[in-house]
């Protein structure tokens, strides 16, 4: 269960809205289950099907954080125009066990936004709760 | 020997220890799929295996993050 502020939530329509054509992404921070921060990272790819982060700045960002206590929950990305399901490649890129991938679609009338657990190639649908 | 590895302490007898120790240590299967910092310095993929990490050093490691949509 992954629960996400709606200032947050927010932040990530608008930013994936902003980024598009190409796919959007960052870190999504906090503790326990409860996301409080989004960092936005550079799309090293900028491509509309594409992303990847600068690792660079994922030291950066996971440093600042520490400092301040807040642990890096999720990797988020935005699937400009396919559904918030992660794609083959998504799954083939997965090496992190431990933390959640959040896509956000913008595909249709409504944003929908999705996490998942990926372990050795297996999907896990995570629930996503937007709170107050 | 006290390591702090991402942030948290960790205690070490194995001497020498290498990069590729503690990446094996920490169950990371695809060392190639991440990237490491020893004091805030990149450490080369090819050097894994003979850096070596000496007490009180500060080594952070995250996994390659990249995907698609298709």
């Amino acid at each position: 269960m992954l629960k996400i502020k709606k200032e947050i939530y927010l932040q990530l329509i608008k930013y994936a809205w902003e980024e598009a054509p190409i796919e959007a992404c960052g870190y999504l921070g906090g503790s326990g289950e409860n996301v409080t921060e989004f960092q936005p990272l550079t799309n090293v790819d900028a491509a509309e099907d594409h992303f990847r982060l600068d690792p660079e700045e994922q030291f950066k960002v996971v440093r600042n954080w520490r400092a301040k206590g807040i642990k890096p929950l999720a990797v988020f990305h935005s699937h400009p125009e396919t559904p918030a399901r992660p794609s083959e490649e998504d799954i083939r890129l997965a090496f992190d066990p431990n933390i959640s991938y959040v896509i956000l679609s913008l595909e249709g009338d409504t944003p929908a936004i999705k996490s998942f657990k990926i372990r050795k190639g297996v999907v896990e649908p995570e629930a996503v709760e937007i709170v107050d | 020997m006290i390591i702090y590895v991402n942030g948290e302490p960790q205690e070490i007898k194995q001497q020498p220890f290498t990069v590729a120790d503690l990446l094996v240590l920490n169950q990371v299967e695809m060392p190639e799929m991440v990237s490491v910092q020893l004091n805030g310095e990149f450490v080369k993929r090819e050097d894994y295996q003979t850096i070596q990490i000496n007490d009180g050093d500060e080594i952070d490691f995250l996994y390659f993050m990249g995907g698609g949509a298709r």
